[in-house]
């Protein structure tokens, strides 16, 4: 037994003792941590987990986060790149647990609902009982069956029929790491009515760089016509294992964006899987993954064309320097109904160094015969005619790398439609590129 | 440095890429306030010469000396040739997407300031000052929004080199065909531009094929090269008679080794 698994039974039997365990949810968490203990880590042997070994993590001994002392607003200020424009609405997760006191006071407008899993189950019993672990299959992978077994706290949005919110949500998961390990596995449910629209931004950071877990899942319901633009800025901890899923099921011509920027990290994985479940939807899969020293980063889309007339438009990007490795996966599966599907998938990346490596895998399974697919894989590096041309003019060697890597990632940045959050995500981006001080005003 | 000296002396430079030696002993001598044109056949050595002296790394450096300024140029990084004063318009500018324009050149205009000791020009100045240096070479204002050459016709890529150089103002400048692919109005816009940038300060060197770019821009001095040397040196009438007699003449051939020409010459 690993030290990971041996500490996760004492933990999950804990959980079980508080009171208010029972019911449905209950039941869940118990078939979940069977099926997890069945499953366990996943390793390379699977053919979903080839390229990323979780076996540093199965020999930490993780416990649950203490209750710890609060970042301060300063701090939250910082990770979370400020307020993303009025009326933003912000919610604080520290090692998982909401805190009110450091979030935004929602008012309760319409009938739409900002809070914690646990004020949702309260509140709205019937429809998070109903939706909670229906579309994240915890059968199928362990780490979903991990975060089921520990349904503890997240958030949970819901947006009744015809809701359309202007102003993006912010989800700030903050890990502090006193001391010991530490794993959180936030759960989020968001349940968007017919018609309704909204922006969520999950914020993935660690105040310090110990070694720590998250694991998070995220559920995403979209009713007929429902828009959700998602963002997930994961900007974890150095020393950090982060795994994450977002998991999207589509009604009738709903429409879902997905940005991802995956920054931090020892190692990270973040999967993001949309099931058409009817016909007319659209699914655009933005991602962008950064990755300098030792790290690994690793990004799976799975996108299931089950009804006819859908779109899926995917575009990751990586940028690996150092010795770190980055895994791009992508499966689109277009089955026999699913005809007039149009999808496209696209994956480029850049390496930066000798050492650096990438794996690319992009795949598409058609099953129907009145499709447009088409998708594309490329690994490069930089352009030795435009590094001389820009030294040329004065721009010193380390500056013109700088400069060059920021225009291949800068498309990924250009995406994001939202001011604030464009300037935040292209802070984030140049960061992490050296001797990016003298050419902070790029783009 | 003495009053004596030029500001670029070339000692029999010889460089090879890939095993295979392209130039082959070259003396230039190009002082401040002087236009040298170096013509010659395709493959003679005319754009390696120039690249060279920008420091491009593709080319090794086998033998010889050239001191700008009295001081070992190729010890120098091409971003430190850049803050010397060197400048090289490109025969192929090099388009970057998702590289603002004039964010680059401004880029580019601070790293030498900064380099220089002198103070960086904020966003205004700057703009007031490309502004002002894109009417030499009458450039549409519509460039300064698009990324570096993306998109350029072959004439606006020429255009946007001068207007670099207009910005950057170099000791040095050295022009590595900047006439090739420009129909004869974008040619005179190009060399009205370089003309208005000839002074006592500024030396220039213009690579060319054709004569024609020398009517425009005239020549204190012309350079034949030939399979990677000087081959002959002599004022603007050289051009002429190269336009009359052709390459072949001029450089001395048909001669057995192709060198007798060149000894003869110099």
């Amino acid at each position: 037994m690993t030290n990971f698994a041996r500490s996760l039974g004492a933990s999950f039997a804990r959980l079980d003792d508080r009171p208010g365990r029972s019911g449905r949810i209950g039941l869940l968490r118990h078939a979940a941590f069977a099926r997890f203990s069945e499953l366990g880590l996943p390793t390379t042997k699977e053919e979903e987990w080839k390229y990323t070994n979780l076996a540093p993590l199965a020999q930490v001994q993780f416990e649950p986060a203490a209750k710890a002392k609060p970042p301060t607003l300063d701090q939250l200020d910082r990770l979370a790149g400020g307020p993303l424009g009025g009326g933003a609405v912000r919610m604080v997760f520290v090692d998982g647990r909401h805190r009110p006191e450091l979030s935004s006071r929602v008012r309760s407008y319409g009938g739409t609902f900002i809070g914690s899993l646990a004020a949702g189950l309260a509140e709205r019993p019937e429809l998070v009982e109903r939706e909670l672990a229906r579309h994240a299959d915890y059968q199928r992978d362990a780490l979903t069956a991990l975060n089921t077994a520990f349904i503890e706290d997240g958030a949970f949005i819901h947006l009744p029929a015809g809701t359309a919110l202007q102003s993006p949500i912010q989800l700030l998961f903050v890990s502090t790491t006193p001391g010991k390990p530490t794993l959180s596995q936030p759960r989020n449910l968001i349940v968007a009515g017919a018609h309704s629209q909204a922006t969520v931004v999950e914020t993935y950071a660690g105040l310090a760089d110990e070694v720590y877990f998250t694991n998070a899942v995220t559920e995403v319901v979209l009713g007929e016509n429902a828009r959700l633009d998602h963002y997930k800025l994961q900007e974890e901890g150095a020393r950090a294992f982060h795994v994450a899923l977002t998991q999207v099921h589509h009604g009738r011509d709903s429409s879902f964006t997905s940005h991802s920027v995956a920054l931090g990290a020892a190692l990270a994985r973040n999967e993001v899987r949309a099931l058409f479940a009817s016909e007319g939807c659209e699914c655009t899969l933005n991602g962008l993954y950064m990755a300098t020293g030792k790290q690994h980063l690793d990004n799976r889309t799975v996108i299931d064309h089950k009804s006819p007339r859908c779109t899926s438009r995917e575009l990751y990007k990586g940028v690996l320097a150092g010795q770190s490795r980055g895994v791009f996966s992508g499966r689109v599966l277009v089955r026999q109904d699913a005809q007039k599907t149009d999808a496209s998938q696209t994956n480029k990346n850049l390496l930066l160094s000798d050492d650096a490596t990438v794996d690319t895998k992009p795949q598409l399974e058609i099953f129907a015969d009145d499709v447009k697919c088409a998708h594309g894989a490329a690994v490069g590096q930089l352009d030795e005619n435009a590094l001389f041309y820009l030294r040329s003019r004065g721009i010193s060697q380390e500056a013109a790398r700088s400069l060059l890597t920021y225009a291949f990632a800068s498309e990924m940045v250009n995406l994001v439609p939202l001011g604030p959050l464009r300037a935040r995500v292209r802070d984030l981006v140049t960061s992490k590129l050296p001797a990016f001080e003298a050419l902070k005003e790029a783009a | 440095m003495t009053r004596t000296e030029p500001m670029l002396r070339v000692m029999d430079l010889h460089a090879k890429v890939a095993g295979k030696e392209i130039l082959r002993g070259i003396d230039l001598e190009v002082g401040a306030g002087e236009v040298h044109a170096i013509m010659g056949p395709n493959g003679s050595g005319k754009s390696t010469f120039a690249q060279v002296l920008a420091g491009r790394e593709t080319f090794e450096v086998t033998k010889g000396e050239v001191l700008y300024q009295g001081k070992d140029l190729l010890a120098l990084s091409p971003e430190e040739r850049a803050v010397a004063g060197i400048f090289m318009a490109f025969q192929y500018p090099v388009e970057i997407p998702g590289v603002g324009n004039l964010y680059f050149l401004r880029t580019a205009l601070n790293a030498l300031r900064k380099r220089r000791g002198e103070e960086e020009l904020d966003a205004m100045d700057f703009l007031a000052l490309a502004k002002e240096r894109m009417k030499l070479v009458a450039m549409d204002e519509s460039f300064t929004g698009r990324s570096v050459n993306e998109g350029f016709s072959g004439g606006e890529k020429k255009r946007n080199e001068i207007f670099q150089m207009a910005v950057l103002d170099p000791k040095l400048a050295i022009l590595d065909e900047t006439d090739s692919g420009l129909d004869i109005d974008a040619l005179r816009t190009v060399a009205s531009g370089v003309n208005s940038l000839r002074s006592k300060d500024r030396a220039m060197i213009v690579i060319t094929h054709y004569q024609r770019l020398l009517e425009y821009i005239v020549p204190d001095r012309v350079h034949v090269m030939g399979s990677g040397r000087i081959v002959r040196s002599g004022g603007r009438e050289l051009a002429l008679e190269l336009e009359q007699k052709g390459y072949a003449q001029v450089e001395g051939r048909p001669t057995v080794s192709g060198r007798a020409g060149g000894e003869a010459a110099q």
